[in-house]
């Protein structure tokens, strides 16, 4: 039976993805984000395992909190684990479950074993929740350690197979909210009509204590929470740019 | 014999005419109400004037440290005080504890320290005649307890492995079916009781003799109730015309108990969807506008904020704040299948917007799947703007408590007018568990509460030994601690009877025998990590296990994980299968509650380091939650783990209180666009852009 490693589970997930949602948040990742809030689950080494069964059965034992929602895999980057990705999906999907996928995109590439995987988890996927870090290569990099070409490549595999999609964008304050950019993301979005929602979420500083924790220095130290009148306006920017690229 | 009075003219006829039946009465006459809440008034210039004027007596009652004002001379009786009022001219609902608002009456019955405590630590003395009386000439529930106590009784409770007991101040938690006085009038109620009196037994003995004696303290108290209420101008021998005439009745029976009774915990009941049946009947006879209507219910509420007690820091301590407890139990379903929401009920619920957020009247929803989808939604609503209403599980206790039962203090249930609660705090299982350990010396005092057991002496923990010697010491626990709630309870009703309270009961009353547990997740923790991992013990130079040190990790409870969530369940059950052995006063059935909701930080400094790895002093999780920090599977998992403990043997409740932040419960809509298709059509400020359809 196919074997995960997790950081951690949250019975009460509210915010990743529809309704009231059990969350794994799968260990390792190969991206170094600047503002990661868990920076905990980078270590590809670590975690602890769990089976397909193990997930489920505890799912079952709640479900009735869960009618409305589903499971989400997030991370660390959940794609890293694909065939145990693919086994809970399948499994959960047979018992009517939502399934939800929490990623990056950042290790995506067209290898025709890789695909013909990733293939199978998709089509076992309900929902897939693609964090857009940046547009613009470059930046793409200096924030978060990798190119940004494979989640753009990803993003495409997605519309061309029309899986339904919500955009995440963390919005930092001088790292990701500049107008320009904005409108880039807007405009990328309008070219993806699988996309169902924009989930803009605000740089918050919660992660700055597990940096404490691990010993690492934290990057954004002198940061604050992004102020919810940023959010709103940055989600406003955003629409513009869909907007434009629907005209 | 069937009663008739004009005032009931347009009520269907049912059992309740014939004999003192107020749910009779509701389930022949309410109308349930499905819609939403868009016929909701504002609240009237009048309103708001009075609760302008309220809000600067509470700032000025802030300033004042707390106490705004305090009797210290007249004792507080149900005629104690001329009528006082905050402004007569605007008020519609009138009435007030003493002859001023927010001034704390004198209620000596209790325990005379107690009073005087309150008095001087709040910058007032004691009138030393008042004194005097209550030292010399009156005795008081205190007075009488502590004769009564036995020496073991004594210990245990200096050393707080039974604490919070209700020895020393009124025990609350009765709730007199204050709907009686508006739906019959005092007269029919008086009659009703002299009709008991005359029908006891007539070979006297101990119950005979006390219940003819109770009987007649409540048709007294009947008598003062309604030269109370002539003192404020209204007769109420007769039952009430209308629904301001039904809101004040109601209003004033629930004041003469808080006149009488400093408890803790003096809930309201189930009053909403009663008093909603003469609002639709004056609405139909155009006797009242909805405007009108609202404004009494307003002023109701507004009352029932000023209700205030005069209590020590101590106690206040304990229950963390100056709490009162005032329940009012909302919605639920009938036992016939229609759901008992009305348009009172979202009159109540609206006196959140009308007069803001507060935490008394504590508005308590009885929530089941079967309310109508309009008043959830009105209920998330109002939870979210004002955070103050309290939910419970209809569901769950309609079962065994029917359709008319209401919640006294936060969650015990009780069937309105036919029982009642003796309110026994709670025992500390977890310290219990440390005399099992120790041989029944106290791990902090070093003192011998509990009989000389033979203690644990192996350096390591074992499971089995510990569990025999913990399932020992808990039924020596449960003994103490029945028999102490027994002489309590005895005294209780001996020197501060509730009279008035219990007038508005049946002649037969169910009496639930109320007791409590303190510290379940630490004792669930400690055995699971004495049969889950290594727990050595850490002995003083007497030889007395003081610490613990645990090697590896061990199951915790509010993981939804059975090895450790079946060691709560045991706890549970078997302390209550020891309380049950043990004889009650009155035939009281036992119960017991799970729900420190406060007291967790005062159970927590009096109890010594415990296996779990919890150190000396460290406070308690309150309830049955799980210990700070140790759920780490979020709110699912730790609610199903205090599912399973057992509801039949803890029917008093068990609480699982957790706070989340607002962001944590869904998406904030100003930055989420749940619905792109949505949010597209919509044109942002005003800014000219085309609508466009995202999925052409």
């Amino acid at each position: 039976m196919a074997t995960g490693y997790i950081h951690s589970r949250e019975s009460f997930g509210t915010v990743d993805g529809p309704g009231v949602r059990y969350v794994l948040f799968m260990q390792g990742c190969p991206a170094r984000c600047l503002y990661c809030h868990n920076p905990d689950t980078w270590d590809i080494h670590g975690g602890t395992s769990v089976t397909v069964e193990d997930v489920l059965s505890e799912y079952r034992k709640n479900r009735m909190f869960y009618r409305n929602g589903g499971i989400t895999v997030s991370g660390g980057e959940p794609l890293l684990q694909l065939p145990f990705l693919c086994a809970l999906f399948k499994a959960a999907r047979e018992e009517g479950i939502h399934t939800c996928l929490d990623t990056a995109g950042v290790t995506f590439h067209r290898d025709p074993v890789y695909l013909s995987m990733l293939d199978d988890l998709m089509s076992h996927t309900d929902l897939v929740m693609l964090d857009i870090k940046h547009t613009d290569p470059e930046k793409h990099k200096m924030l978060t350690g990798m190119d940004n070409a494979a989640v753009l490549d990803f993003a495409r595999y997605l519309t061309d197979k029309n899986i339904t999609v919500w955009i995440r964008r963390v919005v930092v304050e001088g790292l990701t909210d500049d107008e320009e950019e904005l409108l880039s993301l807007g405009r990328l979005i309008g070219e993806m009509p699988n996309v169902k929602a924009l989930d803009v979420l605000p740089y918050h500083a919660l992660g700055a204590q597990k940096y404490a924790g691990l010993g690492i220095p934290y990057p954004l130290a002198h940061l604050s929470p992004l102020p919810t009148e940023k959010a709103v306006a940055a989600k406003k920017t955003v629409l513009a740019g869909i907007r434009e690229a629907k005209k | 014999m069937k009663y008739q009075y004009e005032e009931w003219n347009g009520f269907c006829d049912g059992t309740w005419r014939k004999e003192v039946n107020v749910r009779s009465f509701i389930r022949h006459n309410y109308t349930p109400y499905d819609g939403d809440e868009e016929f909701l008034e504002s609240p009237t210039q009048d309103t708001s004037d009075l609760w302008s004027q309220v809000l600067d007596l509470f700032q000025k009652e802030r300033e004042a440290g707390g106490v705004l004002d305090m009797d210290t001379k007249i004792i507080s009786t149900i005629v104690s005080h001329k009528p006082g009022y905050l402004c007569r001219e605007k008020e519609r609902i009138v009435g007030l504890q003493t002859d001023k608002p927010l001034k704390r009456a004198l209620m000596p019955y209790g325990g005379i320290r107690m009073a005087e405590k309150a008095c001087s630590e709040n910058g007032y003395e004691l009138d030393p005649q008042v004194k005097e009386f209550f030292t010399v000439h009156r005795k008081t529930h205190n007075a009488g307890v502590f004769d009564a106590y036995t020496p073991e009784m004594r210990a245990c409770r200096s050393s707080h492995i039974i604490t919070g007991l209700p020895d020393a101040y009124g025990r609350g938690r009765i709730i007199g079916d204050y709907r009686r006085v508006a739906l019959y009038g005092i007269d029919r109620l008086i009659a009703d009781k002299q009709a008991q009196k005359e029908t006891t037994r007539s070979a006297m003995y101990d119950a005979i003799i006390r219940d003819r004696e109770e009987l007649s303290e409540q048709i007294r108290a009947l008598q003062d109730l309604k030269t109370m209420a002539a003192g404020y101008g209204f007769d109420i021998s007769r039952p009430a015309a209308n629904t301001k005439e039904a809101i004040q009745w109601l209003y004033f029976a629930y004041l003469a108990a808080v006149k009488e009774q400093n408890g803790a915990a003096m809930s309201l009941g189930r009053t909403s969807t009663f008093l909603d049946i003469y609002a639709e009947r004056d609405l139909k006879n155009g006797l009242f506008t909805e405007k009108e209507i609202q404004e009494m219910v307003d002023h109701f509420i507004m009352k029932l904020r000023l209700i205030k007690f005069a209590r020590t820091p101590e106690y206040n301590a304990l229950f963390s704040g100056d709490p009162q407890w005032v329940t009012e139990s909302i919605g639920g379903v009938a036992v016939d299948g229609r759901h008992m929401v009305t348009k009172m009920s979202f009159r109540y619920l609206h006196t959140l917007t009308n007069l803001g957020a507060a935490p008394e009247p504590n508005l308590t929803v009885l929530w089941s799947t079967k309310l109508p989808e309009n008043f959830k939604r009105f209920c998330a609503r109002m939870s979210i703007e004002t955070s103050s209403v309290q939910y419970e599980n209809d569901d769950l206790m309609r079962p065994t408590h029917g359709d008319d039962y209401a919640i006294a203090c936060c969650v015990s249930s009780m069937r309105l007018g036919k029982e009642m609660q003796f309110f026994g705090a709670r025992a500390n299982l977890a310290k219990c568990l440390l005399y099992a350990i120790n041989g029944g010396v106290d791990e902090i005092s070093g003192a011998q509460v509990a009989p000389k057991f033979i203690p644990i002496t192996s350096e390591y923990l074992d499971f089995d030994e510990v569990w025999a010697k913990y399932d020992a010491m808990m039924e020596w626990l449960a003994g103490v601690y029945v028999n102490t709630l027994n002489i309590i309870h005895y005294m209780h009703d001996k020197y501060c009877y509730e009279k008035l309270q219990m007038a508005l009961h049946d002649r037969e009353v169910k009496r639930w025998f109320a007791t409590g547990i303190a510290g379940l997740s630490v004792v669930a923790d400690s055995l699971s990590a004495i049969k889950y991992a290594k727990v050595k013990v850490i002995r003083n130079q007497d030889g007395l296990a003081v610490d613990y040190a645990v090697e590896g990790d061990f199951p915790k409870f509010g993981n939804d994980d059975d090895r450790v969530d079946s060691i709560a369940y045991d706890v549970v059950h078997r302390f209550m299968e020891h309380i049950r052995k043990n004889r009650t006063y009155r035939d009281g059935v036992p119960t017991t509650s799970i729900l420190t909701i406060t007291s967790n930080v005062v159970y927590g400094k009096n109890t010594g380091a415990t296996p779990d790895g919890r150190k000396r002093g460290e406070a308690f999780a309150p309830g049955a939650n799980p210990m700070h920090r140790r759920d780490t599977h979020g709110a699912v998992a730790s609610l199903a783990s205090v599912a399973k403990l057992p509801f039949a043997d803890a029917q008093d409740g068990i609480s699982n209180t957790f706070s989340i932040i607002p962001g944590a419960l869904g998406k904030d809509e100003r930055i989420f666009a749940g619905d792109l298709a949505v949010e597209l059509d919509c044109c942002p400020d005003g800014a000219c852009q085309i609508p466009m359809n995202f999925n052409d």
